[in-house]
């Protein structure tokens, strides 16, 4: 076979090495800083959640269910989580739910703001399009090496991953939400001279929850896929016994793992489901 | 809440109306020159006009992006006058009225108020106004979904920074006014369409402004309670002194309850006159066409088309020869007799009167005779005129002959 030659060689990934490398060398305090707080945060999470007693979580969980969702999704609830723990999986699959707490968090936090300022100003909009397009497309394995480099191994670098993965269905409902606002409703709302941070406060963000907490949903669920591929750097949890069941093609083990975070992912959705109707139905109830 | 059926407003209503017009008062809103281009680049369209005057709407699109809103509009509203915007969809009424309060921002030219030009004005100054002198009333309510019917009403006061209690008691107190007490602890999308402008009014008023800014307030609700609601806006008018900017594309609904009507087309002003002057004078075959098919009779009152009273009036004192001489000059059949401060005695025939020189005796004064105000529609005297061949007195307050409406001119002006 030929070898194909063209007339130049563009060195990309050359060069994001030396920029990952220098960022590294030169950030590596800050690097440190953030990677601290976000352990600080998932440990805790994870230790709650490991701390209380397994009848007492499901108890709440349901209950929450039952609020945002009704009778059924409680029922649901308490019968999955029951399942995930009769697999002898519930210490696993509370690190899992820590783990999604934990990067669902930071992406609300970071990709609400970022969702509001691509709503507000259309040019910052056509500037995160393309990377929150890279963010989603770019397969998952490809932004764990640079993440290992700038976090090390462990449940650090896993959250990491996972908010990257996470992050743009969080900003692209939020922007979406805020845009589909009743164009007429934001005029009223300028017209009575509400200042801008009024205007998002008062009318622009309660109108566009039920996209936002649609986004969340999202969210949760991009989060949920990627406990497998956070496992491969280190994080624990569900994933991590996936990941053991694939090495020793112990089958048992992988189908009881991987029942374990269909249900996580079951309940979370039907919960937040519930919050999202319930919206849709107090703000839009005559449509 | 009662539908009365009426399609007209009473002529007491109309005649407040009309003495308001009569006022010399300064104008509250004027537009000098006002342009609004949609698209990049606009000021260059203004500046260069010339070179696109000719294009159509599509082709102006094609070659430069751009949609012309409004172009060149010039206008005044007086304090109090209820100044309506017509035009078909597409014609740039809302656009000119965004322009007012600055939701559009003008691509040329001023908008002033009270004497001030408010495109100068800072943002915070912007807001202020807004906030204290102009209210809007919108086409779908633009009512806030997730806040109960007091929350709405109380909105523009909770953003002024005014506490919760002041302003609760402010919105019940507009809530009454708009006849839904009751009702402050709804959702919108528990009231009817109706009532849900009705809370949309209510809001405009809260914050007392002295400018209210209507863009098709009733043009989303059915025809029943549009009418009535246009009713109850007429009545609401009485309690509160407000400078009113109505926008609609029904001109029956801008004929029923403007003091002055601009008629728009393709981002202008068409022509600009009293709902009589739009029915009886249309300045372009845009707007002729447009009230071609009016009943004239139901909007055109005897004071836009009565002749004017000095040929018909023979003063108490004069001779019969006079009175026969002056009517054969006049070529009249009947003639008025009114005193020296122009009341009316009664109508003269001229077959009942003998030659001589005597004076005017009582018996040839008939005592009585057809008589309307100025305000009544032409409605009413068709059918006094159907009844007699007396031409119609039409007098003031104190029963003064202020003009004459004959047969022949009420034809002529239906059939024109």
């Amino acid at each position: 076979m030929n070898q194909v030659t063209f007339p130049v060689r563009i060195p990309v990934g050359h060069w994001a090495e030396i920029a990952i490398t220098w960022l590294t060398d030169n950030f590596e305090s800050a690097f440190d800083g953030v990677s601290k707080a976000v352990n600080l945060l998932l440990v805790n999470i994870d230790h709650f959640f490991n701390w209380v007693p397994w009848p007492i979580m499901i108890a709440v969980i349901s209950g929450i269910g039952w609020l945002l969702a009704g009778k059924r999704t409680a029922i649901f609830t308490a019968i999955s989580l029951f399942l995930l723990g009769s697999f002898n999986l519930w210490p696993e699959g509370m690190s899992t739910l820590a783990l999604v707490t934990t990067s669902v968090f930071i992406s609300v936090v970071l990709g609400l703001p970022l969702g509001i300022l691509a709503a507000k100003n259309n040019k910052f909009d056509l500037f995160l399009r393309p990377i929150l397009d890279g963010m989603q497309t770019i397969p998952s394995f490809v932004y764990l090496i640079p993440a290992i480099m700038l976090f090390g191994i462990g449940n650090v670098p896993g959250v990491m991953a996972t908010v990257v993965f996470s992050l743009p269905p969080m900003v692209r409902l939020t922007n979406l939400g805020i845009r589909q606002v009743d164009a007429e409703v934001v005029e009223a709302g300028m017209a009575f001279g509400s200042t801008p941070w009024q205007l998002l406060m008062k009318i622009q963000l309660p109108l566009a929850l039920p996209a936002i907490m649609t986004g969340v949903n999202q969210t949760v669920m991009m989060a949920l896929s990627m406990v497998v591929v956070a496992a491969m750097i280190g994080a624990g949890g569900l994933g991590y016994k996936i990941l053991y069941s694939i090495q020793r093609v112990n089958l048992a083990v992988g189908v009881e793992a991987g029942l374990g975070i269909l249900f996580i992912a079951m309940v979370l959705d039907r919960i937040l489901q519930g919050i999202t109707k319930h919206q849709e139905k107090a703000i839009f109830k005559e449509q | 809440m009662k539908e009365d059926g009426t399609l007209f407003p009473s002529s007491s209503r109309l005649a407040e109306i009309n003495s308001m017009e009569n006022q010399d008062t300064k104008p509250k809103i004027e537009c000098k020159g006002l342009w609004k281009i949609f698209g990049p680049n606009p000021t260059k369209i203004v500046n260069d006009w010339d070179d696109y005057k000719d294009l159509s709407k599509t082709e102006l699109v094609k070659k430069t992006s751009c949609v012309v809103g409004v172009r060149n509009i010039n206008l005044s509203v007086r304090t109090g006058e209820i100044f309506v915007i017509m035009g078909l969809s597409g014609s740039g009424k809302s656009t000119l009225l965004r322009c007012i309060n600055l939701l559009h921002k003008p691509t040329a030219g001023s908008v002033v108020i009270d004497g001030e030009d408010i495109t100068k004005l800072s943002t915070a100054s912007l807001r202020n106004l807004r906030r204290q002198k102009i209210g809007m009333v919108f086409q779908h309510f633009a009512l806030l979904p997730h806040r109960r019917v007091i929350d709405n009403v109380a909105y523009g006061l909770e953003v002024r920074g005014i506490d919760k209690n002041k302003r609760y008691e402010k919105a019940r107190e507009m809530l009454e006014l708009v006849g839904l007490q009751g009702w402050e602890r709804q959702f919108p999308h528990e009231l009817s369409g109706g009532m849900q402008q009705r809370v949309g009014l209510a809001r405009a008023l809260a914050t007392n402004p002295e400018i209210l800014l209507m863009d098709e307030a009733f043009s989303a609700l059915d025809p029943l309670i549009r009418r009535q609601m246009q009713d109850e806006f007429i009545r609401l008018l009485k309690v509160v002194n407000k400078t009113i900017v109505f926008v609609t594309h029904d001109l029956h609904e801008a004929l029923r309850i403007a003091t002055k009507i601009a008629i728009m087309r393709a981002g202008v002003v068409e022509q600009i006159g009293t709902p009589a002057e739009i029915v009886l004078n249309p300045k372009t075959t845009y707007v002729a066409e447009f009230v071609k098919d009016l009943p004239k009779a139901k909007f055109v009152t005897a004071g836009d088309i009565m002749e004017p009273a000095e040929k018909w009036t023979m003063p108490v004192n004069s001779t019969v020869d006079q009175i026969i001489n002056k009517m054969d000059i006049e070529g009249l059949w009947y003639a008025y007799v009114v005193d020296e401060h122009q009341r009316i005695k009664g109508v003269i025939d001229y077959r009942n009167l003998s030659n001589g020189n005597g004076k005017l005796r009582e018996d040839m004064i008939e005592g009585s005779y057809p008589s309307k105000s100025q305000q009544t529609f032409l409605e009413e005297l068709i059918k006094m005129a159907a009844k007699t061949s007396i031409p119609i007195a039409i007098t003031d307050d104190s029963n003064r002959l202020v003009g004459v409406v004959t047969r022949e001119r009420l034809l002529s002006t239906l059939s024109s």
